[in-house]
């Protein structure tokens, strides 16, 4: 790489080596994504900018490749979602209730990313506690995507709830980012930003010091422009944490290894419950164009079926809301957070509560309520369960019959204008449908960019893995993204 | 409906979180639409099915039954919206 490249323009491991070779330093690359970071405030991606952070490390880690010591992500410039607790850096969850948190403790996945040398831009936007496909819930205001319709200026959304870690990461504003992912909270921002997003496999990424939303579901996974550079990222972040027993102690592979490695004779599932009626012919398209791909790379497609696909998202709505009413039960206004107050501690908890959640969040902690208050646990919650256990078995029937990994659709349409969607809550959730069953089954599963649609915004394809096989989804990942080349939106911001 | 006005109360009260009677109007319609869509469920035969409780194989792991963190009572009460020596402050609970 020239010394002239514009250094937002790398890939992580293209920044890696221009880093060892010296035509670039760590802080020179850190400056240049915090002046990319301040131009697009319009975009709204991070509620938090952390100049001093980045450019601080990165005065370190100029030391430490100086000294021949560089770790595996020395000076790459990162953004993390704002519900990875930082110390010492203030982390809302996007609302109001931890508007003024500033945690004294660091997340065990931003602090095995910092381990390994990445430098802080910021904590990105993201719908209110994660709670969200539109990154429209969030107390900080809505994120705007970088990508719009050819020959139109109207804002669209980024997908949620990591919104602003894909607008990061999709406007050139860090080289890659962290997210979470409870119901599709990384892949279906990633698809609709025409970047790379991967869920991990349940228990894969330690969940110990980011706000917990929905615990059986929620998974901290990378996402970035290439499928490389996920691949980069997962190997730091992943691995055994003692303060998590739900994280799981088997080595971390070596991932980036995975890229390139043949596909030829893998088995891909083509589930015939993921062709909706009425699905876009551009969506159909899309999906037939990945499978070609992948034949042409040497895999065989295997028609597969998965029939209690219908009612995963229905169950997930039992499920993610119990949980989080649960897990929300914390914000009292006695520890941390915002209090208001009142005449008795119960107001005090009431009207705190009420403050400083918004509309979606109040929703949910109903709904989880109203599911495991007296007389309705089992004909709500078991039940959900149950039919967990279900969706769950069908992936299982699927792989013991020799298939390697799914092909589907990432979301059921790209992006959507900000305020277009969102008066009828069920509409909104319909975002998820692809991408719902993977956390519901805990399994892994990753979102690549692989087209565009008449208005020439990106789409996505989804592939779904064996458990702890996320090495399977990058080399299979990697046949797309060689087939159907990168996406950049143009800069107008 | 299997959710009225009432139950709307009560499941508010149950969560903590205070509502006014126009809420109350708005979160019934919505609690019903969202629990007429989720009924859905009932189609499927869960006869024998054992629910979900680890969505991963695993043996959670044992360790020595002793202390190994605290003594930062500092950070503990930083964030409290309230606190005196070490004690967060909560209105009179007690008369």
């Amino acid at each position: 790489m020239a010394r002239t490249t514009d250094p937002t323009r790398f890939t992580i491991a293209e920044a890696r080596d221009a880093l060892a070779a010296k035509h670039i330093s760590a802080r020179e690359l850190a400056q240049a994504h915090v002046d990319a970071v301040a131009r697009a405030r319009s975009l709204n991606a991070f509620i938090t900018e952390t100049p001093d952070h980045a450019l601080s490390r990165a005065a370190q880690s100029d030391a430490r490749i100086a000294a021949g010591e560089a770790r595996p992500l020395e000076g790459i410039p990162l953004a993390i979602k704002d519900l990875f607790c930082t110390q010492g850096v203030r982390t809302t969850a996007a609302s109001r209730i931890l508007d003024n948190f500033i945690p004294t403790y660091e997340s065990t996945v931003s602090q095995n990313l910092w381990d390994a040398g990445a430098v802080m831009v910021g904590k990105t936007n993201l719908d209110e506690f994660a709670m969200g496909s539109s990154n429209e819930t969030s107390y900080f205001g809505p994120v705007t995507n970088p990508w719009r319709a050819r020959d139109r200026n109207d804002d669209l959304v980024p997908g949620g709830s990591s919104g602003g870690s894909a607008t990061a990461v999709a406007a050139h504003l860090a080289l890659g980012a962290i997210g979470t992912d409870t119901g599709g909270s990384i892949r279906q921002p990633a698809a609709v930003t025409g970047i790379v997003g991967l869920k991990p496999t349940y228990g894969r990424c330690s969940r110990w010091g980011i706000v917990a939303f929905a615990s059986s579901l929620d998974q901290a996974g990378p996402i970035g422009r290439t499928v490389r550079d996920t691949a980069i990222l997962l190997r730091s972040m992943a691995g055994h944490d003692p303060k998590d027993t739900t994280s799981v102690d088997r080595p971390v592979p070596d991932y980036e290894a995975a890229i390139g490695k043949s596909v030829k004779g893998m088995r891909i599932g083509i589930p015939k419950e993921y062709r909706l009626d009425g699905m876009p012919a551009e969506i159909e398209k899309l999906w037939s164009d990945g499978a070609a791909w992948l034949k042409a790379a040497g895999a065989e497609l295997v028609d597969v079926s998965l029939p209690h696909t219908k009612y995963a998202l229905p169950a997930y709505y039992i499920v993610a809301p119990a949980e989080a009413s649960s897990n929300l039960a914390r914000y009292d206004g006695v520890r941390y957070g915002l209090r208001v107050p009142g005449r008795s501690i119960g107001e005090m908890y009431e009207k705190t509560r009420a403050d400083g959640f918004g509309a979606e969040v109040r929703r949910r902690v109903m709904i989880g309520t109203y599911v495991l208050s007296a007389g309705y646990y089992d004909a709500y919650y078991l039940r959900a369960q149950k039919v967990r256990t279900l969706i769950k078995k069908d992936f299982e029937d699927c792989f013991a019959k020799g298939v390697h990994a799914i092909l589907t659709p990432a979301t059921p349409s790209a992006a959507f204008g900000l305020g277009e969607k969102g008066a009828d809550p069920i509409e909104m959730y319909l975002n998820d449908i692809f991408t719902v069953t993977v956390n519901m089954a805990g399994l892994p599963g990753i979102a690549v960019p692989a087209g565009k649609d008449a208005q020439g915004l990106p789409l996505g394809l989804q592939l779904i893995g064996r458990a702890f096989d996320e090495e399977t989804l990058f080399s299979l990942g990697e046949v797309i993204e060689q087939a159907a080349g990168r996406f950049t939106p143009p800069k107008w911001w | 409906m299997p959710v009225d006005r009432e139950t709307v109360r009560r499941i508010a009260r149950l969560a903590r979180l205070a509502v006014d009677e126009g809420q109350v109007a708005a979160m019934e319609t919505e609690l019903n639409a969202l629990l007429s869509w989720v009924e859905q469920l009932e189609e499927v035969n869960v006869e024998g099915v054992p629910p979900m409780t680890s969505v991963v194989e695993q043996r959670l792991k044992m360790r020595e039954d002793v202390v190994t963190d605290g003594g930062y009572a500092g950070d503990i009460i930083k964030n409290a919206p309230l606190a005196e020596n070490h004690f967060f402050v909560v209105p009179k609970v007690v008369e």
